[in-house]
């Protein structure tokens, strides 16, 4: 009998394991393949262990050159470039979610695992390299008493962040290393529970409207669907009065917002749900389209339905719209910034950087790398390349990127690891 | 072997008070399994949830007791209760735990038709437990 017990624990434990990935699916592009739904009763999972850098870097591509431009940070997440050439890195980690089932506590220390034990600045600190040689010549704490910034812009004369509760507006003079005014609150944003807590945040091309992406409160309406109100959603704020509307609807956990630089469209990239099997559901890059509807959490890659909902709303499935180009399943993109102004030249001149977090929710690690998706015409044209890797040696995990950001200016592209705290500086050999 | 059945006789009661929670656990999650069902309140899906993980938790206790309570009636004439007694808990136990894992999926999926099927073979098999537990009693003290 108690063989039995044991046996069956053991089986119900291992068909983690039963469900791999094929590795002939090709899940990138336009037209991902999208393999039928797997739901186990535990979910593939591989977290890859942390270990140090041990003085090694990140592997790029030939003829360029990383190094690490800040370390000891505290959960850099999102990093900006200020006019004077100031790098300015959003550091910290939000939500509160309340744990509400036997699994948010087990998953909680299991995903733990794969994540720095630091503790979240809620700062962003100031990088000046003047002299434009990688070793910033100040360092300097830009904003402290912040709650989880994330997204960051600058627009007018003024630097606008998104902590995970509010937009918030501060006057800035050039050459400033600390910022003195008192912080103007220019929109509260959704907060209550915040599963998803990161505010993505760019200014249109114009400057006039700020977009905000605001994450779901779960992965799939587990918390039911009241605490959905306003989540899944980008708002566009208008800079001056911070009134808002919905602007596009159903986009699971919209991580990183920017403006196409040669059709001055908005793009995001977007964290797809998990738990349908290693392969689905693919993250995506997506240019935003107003009024769109993107399935989540009814549907997904158009008009896939989600059974796990309930009631569903097929009228409203009907009108989920395809995105436009996926990045793979669990990957976690978390970084977005397009090449501007050339790029760096050759083939990396004109499409985007896309930081990826890495999976939990698959055996075969994916993602764990900054990728390049090459554009023509404002539209993505080609299959994504390998830009920054090197970040899972052995199966444990060295970094994990978040962030990206092309400064077009010195022609360099920063990115963000909060697994290692350090901020990676991408430029060309010379 | 006197001591100790005369030791398991004085602590008799903590058996009762163990098997209580699988009996009441088991059942009362396939009350709030049906109420989600019918409601589509995530609520009552979290409520079964952690009904199922108690009654393993304590279930689990009293299954061990099961076991050493097998052992010293191996000989007697109880045999055949606390063995039927072991088996419908032990049972209950596995569907139980297959069921936690179940109702670990998230929303519409945590419960259906097959976690519903789980909760109510689990509530079944540990009302069958605990009245072979108690049948065992009754049979030794007559004796």
């Amino acid at each position: 009998m108690i063989r039995t017990l044991f046996c069956t624990t053991a089986m119900v434990l291992a068909l983690a394991g039963c469900s791999g990935s094929d590795s002939d699916l090709d899940q990138t592009g336009a037209n991902p393949d999208l393999p039928g739904q797997d739901e186990t009763l535990v979910p593939p999972m591989k977290i890859a262990t942390p270990t140090g850098w041990n003085g090694e870097t990140p592997v790029v591509p030939d003829g360029f050159a990383v190094t690490a431009m800040a370390t000891d940070l505290k959960i850099p997440r999102q990093i900006l470039v200020l006019p004077n050439g100031d790098i300015l890195v959003a550091e910290g980690s939000g939500g509160h979610a309340p744990k509400l089932r036997p699994k948010d506590f087990i998953a909680g220390v299991i995903k733990a695992k794969g994540k720095t034990s630091v503790k979240g600045g809620d700062r962003i600190t100031l990088l000046r390299d003047a002299n434009g040689d990688g070793q910033p010549e100040v360092r300097s704490t830009f904003i402290d008493n912040l709650d989880a910034p994330y997204g960051m812009a600058f627009v007018d004369g003024a630097l606008y962040v998104a902590e995970q509760g509010a937009l918030l507006r501060f006057p800035y003079q050039d050459g400033q290393t600390r910022i003195t005014a008192p912080r103007q609150e220019l929109t509260e944003l959704p907060s209550a529970i915040n599963h998803h807590w990161t505010k993505s945040l760019t200014a249109s091309a114009d400057g006039l409207t700020l977009y905000v992406g605001i994450g779901s409160n779960s992965n799939v309406g587990e918390r039911g669907m009241a605490v959905e109100e306003n989540r899944a959603v980008i708002w566009a704020i208008d800079r001056e009065t911070g009134a808002h509307r919905t602007f596009v609807t159903g986009i699971r956990n919209p991580t990183a917002l920017a403006i196409e630089p040669n059709t001055s469209a908005l793009w995001a990239v977007v964290n797809e749900r998990d738990e349908l099997g290693p392969q689905l559901v693919p993250d995506y890059l997506t240019s935003v389209q107003e009024g769109a509807f993107y399935g989540w959490p009814y549907s997904y890659w158009g008009q896939n339905t989600d059974p796990r909902v309930h009631p569903q709303k097929p009228d409203l499935v009907q009108t989920a719209i395809k995105p436009d180009y996926a990045l793979g399943s669990h990957v976690a993109a978390l970084g977005l910034s397009f090449a501007r102004d050339g790029g760096f030249g050759g083939r990396f001149s004109q499409g985007a950087f896309i930081g990826e977090h890495g999976s939990w929710n698959r055996q075969d690690l994916a993602g764990y790398k900054v990728v390049w998706v090459p554009f023509a015409g404002g539209r993505p044209a080609g299959p994504p390349v390998d830009f920054l890797t090197g970040f899972i040696k052995d199966g444990e995990a060295r970094g994990r990127p978040v962030g990206v950001t092309f400064d077009p200016q010195r022609r360099i592209l920063l990115v963000a690891d909060d697994l290692s705290n350090t901020v990676w500086r991408i430029a060309p050999r010379p | 072997m006197h001591a100790a059945s005369a030791f398991r006789a004085k602590i008799e009661p903590l058996r009762g008070i163990l098997m209580a929670f699988p009996i009441a656990l088991f059942t009362s999650a396939v009350v709030s399994d049906i109420a989600y069902l019918q409601s589509a309140q995530m609520q009552w899906s979290n409520f079964s949830a952690w009904l199922i993980v108690g009654a393993l938790v304590f279930g689990g206790l009293a299954g061990l007791w099961a076991i050493v309570d097998l052992a010293l009636a191996w000989r007697g004439p109880t045999r055949n209760a606390a063995l039927i007694h072991l088996a419908a808990l032990a049972l209950a136990w596995i569907f139980g735990l297959i069921n936690a894992f179940k109702h670990s999926q998230d929303a519409w999926s945590s419960v259906g038709a097959f976690g519903l099927t789980l909760s109510i073979l689990s509530a079944v098999l540990a009302l069958v437990a605990g009245w072979f537990a108690y049948s065992t009693t009754t049979v030794r003290e007559i004796a």
